[in-house]
């Protein structure tokens, strides 16, 4: 079914949710608000949005700690999300999890994940889980290049073929293997070949392009429902800031990043939405007054929280 | 009374889980047709078919991270690793992603899976496929860790296994596959944390498991020859401890030996000897002595390994030493 305009101005109002939400959750990690470490998604929410619109609240999804983006993407509850980065007791893990390991089952989040590539292979069971009772549902898992080099990685990519699951394993290759260029990292070109070595289809998508990830996305979708097994995307991207902040950044020039600034979704999306697909700029505005105000209420929901009690510590351990 | 093997024992608990709840699905190498290398799981792929045993391949990261899936989304893996010391190429999935999901989760997610697997010496299998690995999975959080040393505990452990909602690492041992004991044909089940006092005695507290549950009997039978009394308790489970049981034995015979075949160097010995002086130091009229593996990669040569593994001798030595 072709996406309605109310389908194309709600995938812009979420990536300007994930913009927004990063850039507040920077701030607040500048302050200190936030503790350990924090991989803003900044620049790659047409992947998330174009990528979690083609899969249903059932489908299940694993990704990584670069994950704030699909998460919310997903159906994760922004002001859950922004409380858990405060380390609030009202946050979607209660504080226990932090930036790296949002997780909601009711939406089919199983989870992001702080060690690479270890999500491959729990979507798998997920999947499984859904073919054993005969659902359509899919399994969609998110990971960057880097997770390309990780035996877990090509174990998952190994299961899922010869089992057939239904699952999309979604690659982001925004040129960077955390710090190192994955050029160097990797001797073929092109990511998507090596999957397709393992006997699953495969497919390369502008990840800057998020109709273009939604349609590839789609497609995989639809062939895992119909049980014809996995698929491969590879999604060019880029990430606008640094690997985490405070990233000094010495594996790319300022030329380089400029480039990608220039292709910015976040404000080539909305000019394509009013030049090919009859939106007008109120429209855009509205979103954006809309969006603006939205994350002063999940800001002011985070920060008014309560802390978790001391022993809370002690709970959640045992079913 | 019918007498049927461990290695029957733990298939039966495994027949009767997967006849009553068919979210139970198995996953392994080499399980179906094969029957698994102990030939534990022989007969299953013929009764339940090929869904719920899976035969995975060589791929421990993979087919783990696969049940941590399967747990978090409504089914029961049960895993079965052919030697608990490929369980560190799947070390990550154990650790990392399935004893911490629930916490990490803020208690959104359950995952309801079992690793079971065989570990220990004694056969001449060398040091990759002969190590005790309990005190790993019980100083990590989350998971519940279980070391049947009989026919009986194997079934009865297993069965309550199979309806827990945590992560539970299902030890047995490969030299006790052939083992005979009494189990019933009704159902049963043992919970979890309490340990089983194998023989009961008033001079020294004797504490073991898995195999080494067997070493301690026949240690304590001999101890006996020389008018030393000795209480052996089995304690089944180490995730949850039965503190209290080794605890209320202490205080009635005020000495503690503890025999465990995983190395000497911090086992479980060595936490449990720290519980019982915090606890019950007014009441220990000896050293607290310890029995477990020597300090090096366990060789394959039997009279090295014989050196190097615990058994019963190494136990006597240990309650002769703190009776005299």
């Amino acid at each position: 079914m072709p996406l309605t305009q109310d389908d194309l101005l709600r995938m812009y109002r979420m990536m300007l949710l994930i913009r927004r939400f990063e850039e507040r959750a920077t701030q607040y990690f500048m302050n200190g608000q936030i503790r350990g470490s924090f991989h803003p998604c900044i620049g790659q929410e047409a992947t998330a949005v174009g990528g979690c619109f083609a899969l249903r609240q059932d489908d299940y999804m694993t990704c990584t700690y670069r994950g704030h983006g699909q998460s919310l993407a997903k159906g994760l509850d922004a002001k859950e999300a922004m409380a858990e980065l405060l380390g609030r007791r009202t946050g979607c893990s209660k504080g226990k999890g932090g930036s790296m390991h949002f997780t909601d089952p009711r939406i089919g989040l199983l989870g992001e994940n702080a060690i690479v590539g270890a999500g491959a292979a729990i979507i798998n069971g997920a999947a499984l889980t859904a073919r054993l009772d005969g659902t359509d549902q899919v399994g969609l898992t998110f990971f960057g290049d880097g997770a390309t080099n990780q035996g877990v990685f090509f174990e998952a990519l190994n299961l899922a073929a010869i089992w057939q699951l239904p699952v999309i394993f979604f690659c982001e290759n925004n040129l960077y293997s955390e710090m190192t260029p994955i050029r160097d990292m990797v001797r073929t070109d092109s990511l998507a070949d090596r999957a397709g070595a393992f006997g699953m289809a495969t497919a390369v998508v502008d990840g800057y392009d998020p109709l273009a990830v939604y349609d590839t996305t789609l497609a995989a979708v639809e062939r895992a429902r119909a049980g014809g097994g996995p698929t491969f995307i590879e999604a060019m991207t880029y990430r606008l800031v640094g690997h985490m902040v405070g990233d000094s950044e010495p594996y790319r020039t300022k030329e380089e990043v400029a480039e990608w600034r220039a292709r910015d979704p976040i404000v080539m999306f909305p000019r394509r939405l009013v030049a090919e697909f009859g939106v007008s700029e109120q429209q855009i505005g509205a979103i954006d007054a809309a969006v603006a105000a939205e994350i002063e209420e999940i800001a002011r929901f985070a920060e008014q929280s309560p802390w978790p009690e001391p022993h809370e510590a002690a709970e959640d351990m045992w079913a | 009374m019918r007498e049927i093997t461990y290695a029957q024992a733990v298939r039966e608990a495994l027949t009767e889980g997967m006849t009553h709840d068919p979210n139970i699905i198995l996953i392994g190498e080499d399980i179906g047709l094969y029957g698994g290398v102990f030939k534990v799981t022989e007969g299953l792929l013929a009764k339940f078919g090929p869904e719920r045993v899976r035969e995975t391949p060589i791929s421990e990261a993979g087919f783990v991270g696969a049940a941590v899936g399967m747990a978090m989304t409504g089914k029961r893996p049960v895993v079965e690793l052919m030697f608990m010391d490929f369980l560190w190429v799947a070390s990550d999935q154990v650790f990392n992603q399935a004893a911490k999901m629930r916490y990490m989760s803020g208690g959104r997610v359950k995952v309801p899976m079992v690793i079971r697997s065989q570990q220990g010496g004694g056969r001449g299998n060398g040091a990759q496929h002969s190590q005790s690995f309990e005190t790993i999975f019980t100083h990590i959080p989350g998971m519940k860790v279980v070391l049947p040393a009989t026919p009986y505990d194997a079934k009865g452990l297993l069965k309550t296994a199979l309806r827990e909602d945590n992560p539970v690492i299902f030890i047995e041992h490969k030299l006790l596959y052939n083992t005979r004991g009494h189990v019933p044909e009704e159902d049963y089940a043992i919970p979890f944390g309490v340990a089983d006092i194998k023989r009961e005695g008033s001079d020294v507290t004797l504490v073991s498991l898995s195999r080494t549950v067997l070493f301690a009997l026949e240690a304590a039978e001999e101890a006996s020859r020389d008018g030393v009394s000795v209480e052996v308790i089995d304690l089944r489970t180490t995730v949850p401890l039965d503190l209290e049981a080794i605890l209320k034995s202490v205080r009635k015979t005020g000495r503690l030996v503890i025999a465990h075949e995983a190395h000497r160097r911090l086992g479980i010995g060595a936490e449990i000897a720290a519980l019982v002086q915090e606890q019950a130091f007014d009441y220990l009229d000896a050293p607290i002595a310890r029995v477990g593996a020597m300090d090096v990669p366990i060789p394959a040569s039997k009279t090295l390994e014989d050196v190097v593994l615990p058994g019963k001798s190494h136990i006597l030595d240990a309650i002769r030493a703190i009776v005299s």
